[in-house]
């Protein structure tokens, strides 16, 4: 039976949820607002909010001081590389744990999600000599390796889920058809879970590209993505606040807007599997 | 081609043995059916055979060649389950072509086979639909299509009408039973629908706990079931089971008399008894009789329409000659 909501209570829990919404959503309406003000105007006291004098400079000066385009492609290819990779790798793993469990499945999981447990810092030191020795540091390639480990454990865990909801006779079934394994996996658990992987492939890549512990620590120049564009505005020197923002602007628009056009994919897949 | 041999099969799963040593022999165009209440092993049976499971030990060998380590597609089988299994993101033509797709058979023989297959399952209107489109019927039928593509050396069906209405069920077990007879393959069904064994088999394998209890035809089953179990399991209504002192009369610990065979007579008769529940049917009236002192509830079947309701007192005389008698192990007295 449905349960019957007053008007009075409506209300009021549509503006509980809208005061969130906007509190979450506050910081970056903040930060988008400032990066149209001069840096006097950024930092005025109190705070003006819609009634200064509307400017582009700070995106000049930003796009000029530094190569946005350099900085929005390493972020490309490291949050992209990273998630394909981690993609591939996770859905043989996340197939055999779904479908041939053994005793200890359970606990791999488990271990597996520990390590995302663990303080990124604490790895920070071995990792940067494994790099040093290896000539990764400030190199795509090594990025992308750290991202995929590092985010592994969630890629895993959201295949898993996703796989489990399929029923194993549609699998035996193309056993009995003379599938062998890569074309069971290949032409039938993909492609059925493709909802499943999409929105993990997304998921991913958000998180790749938001990542800024590695990508600031084991990068200079080369491979610095858009983390480190925003990082190299927040100068010692004194803070240029419109500018921050600007950059942070431009760093964030891209995956904003992935975000905003897939939002229905990013829900439905979150949600995947919780209602039958 | 088909001919299946079990031999000295088990089956455990941990420490728990399902399925103890068996033998069983299905003949080469066969229609075999398992049957069994539920948890009797015939499905494990059914996948051991489809090689979906791993025999623990013993062979299983297919038309004379030993298929024990063989996996799934290369023994020559296909397989009907209970939930369709359909591709659920391909139309109903690439998933009755999937099998061939997956022997590299070359597209013009497979369009061929398909719209064969098609054609003989009246699945001509749906060929470019998706799963999710079709009815239960329609599903199974596709099912059976991506089956008899492959022109396989047996089919194996899981309990394949479990999930269809009554109405359907009726009519897709003539299907199956009209398509055993064009095509002459083996068939091995499964089902706890004993009604689905007597009307398909020309063989039933009836399973308790993994162990076979009596292999026969129908009729054979039907007139002379080996032990209770059987006696008890084959036959609609069930049939009577009386011990005590009305068995010990006999000579037997148990006697089993069927519904159909116990007559209704005017006045006293042999048992008597007053009505519980009357079904009328129309064509058959089914009576459940309490009170008959014989310690158990006797269902009876009259032919036609019989006008006792509740609680009416009734006679009843069992018909000695289609008695069963089975001795304090459960076991047929000849």
């Amino acid at each position: 039976m449905a349960r019957s909501v007053s008007t009075q209570r409506k209300i009021i829990t549509t503006a509980a949820a809208w005061l969130i919404g906007l509190l979450i959503f506050f910081p970056i309406f903040w930060t988008i607002l400032t990066s149209f003000k001069t840096e006097a105007q950024a930092i005025s006291n109190p705070p003006v909010f819609f009634n200064f004098d509307w400017t582009l400079e700070n995106y000049a000066v930003v796009q000029e001081r530094s190569d946005y385009m350099r900085f929005l492609w390493n972020s490309v290819i490291i949050a992209g590389g990273s998630t394909v990779l981690g993609i591939i790798i996770a859905v043989p793993a996340a197939w055999s744990m779904a479908f041939v469990p053994s005793a200890k499945t359970k606990n791999i999981l488990l271990w597996m999600l520990s390590t995302k447990m663990m303080p990124a810092v604490g790895a920070l030191y071995p990792l940067s000599l494994l790099f040093v020795w290896l000539n990764l540091l400030d190199t795509r390639f090594g990025l992308i390796m750290v991202l995929m480990l590092s985010n592994m454990p969630i890629i895993v865990w959201m295949l898993y889920t996703y796989f489990r909801e399929i029923p194993g006779e549609i699998l035996e079934a193309s056993r009995m058809d003379g599938a062998t394994l890569r074309e069971e996996i290949f032409y039938i658990l993909t492609p059925m879970a493709i909802p499943g992987i999409a929105s993990t492939l997304l998921l991913n890549f958000i998180l790749a590209w938001n990542e800024a512990f590695w990508t600031l620590n084991l990068t200079a120049a080369k491979a610095a993505p858009l983390t480190a564009f925003i990082a190299s505005y927040s100068s010692p020197e004194g803070l240029f606040f419109a500018k921050l923002s600007a950059a942070s602007t431009m760093a964030i628009a891209p995956i904003l807007i992935l975000g905003w056009f897939s939002q229905k994919q990013l829900v439905r897949g979150l949600t995947f599997g919780a209602v039958k | 081609m088909g001919q299946i041999e079990l031999k000295q099969v088990t089956k455990s799963f941990g420490n728990t043995q399902v399925i103890p040593p068996l033998d069983l022999t299905i003949h080469e165009g066969e229609f075999t059916v398992f049957v069994g209440p539920s948890g009797c092993g015939k499905s494990t049976l059914l996948r051991l055979i489809a090689g979906l499971e791993d025999i623990s030990s013993g062979h299983i060998e297919i038309d004379g060649t030993d298929a024990t380590s063989l996996v799934p597609a290369k023994r020559g089988l296909a397989m009907v389950f209970q939930s369709y299994a359909l591709y659920p993101h391909m139309s109903v033509r690439k998933n009755i072509a999937f099998p061939l797709k997956m022997a590299k058979m070359d597209q013009a023989e497979i369009d061929k086979r398909v719209n064969a297959a098609a054609e003989v399952l009246n699945l001509k209107d749906y060929i470019d639909r998706r799963p999710g489109q079709l009815s239960g019927g329609q599903r199974q039928r596709v099912a059976i299509g991506r089956a008899i593509v492959r022109e396989p050396s047996a089919f194996l069906f899981d309990e394949p009408l479990s999930n269809l209405d009554a109405a359907l069920r009726v009519g897709m077990r003539l299907e199956i039973s009209e398509l055993h007879k064009r095509l002459k393959t083996t068939m091995v069904y499964v089902t706890h629908d004993q009604v689905e064994a007597m009307t398909m088999a020309d063989k039933i394998v009836v399973l308790q706990a993994g162990v076979i209890e009596q292999i026969g035809s129908p009729l054979e089953l039907y007139r002379t079931p080996r032990n209770v179990f059987v006696a008890g399991f084959i036959g609609s209504p069930k049939m009577n089971l009386i011990t005590g002192e009305e068995a010990a009369k006999y000579d037997a610990h148990t006697i089993g008399v069927r519904p159909e065979h116990i007559d209704v007579v005017d006045g006293e008769g042999e048992w008597n008894g007053t009505v519980g529940v009357a079904e009328h049917l129309g064509s058959d009236t089914f009576f459940h009789i309490h009170n008959t002192g014989l310690g158990e509830m006797l269902t009876v079947r009259a032919i036609g329409d019989v006008s006792l309701k509740h609680g009416d007192k009734i006679g009843l005389n069992p018909r000695k000659n289609e008695m069963h008698r089975f001795d304090a192990a459960g076991l047929r007295i000849a």
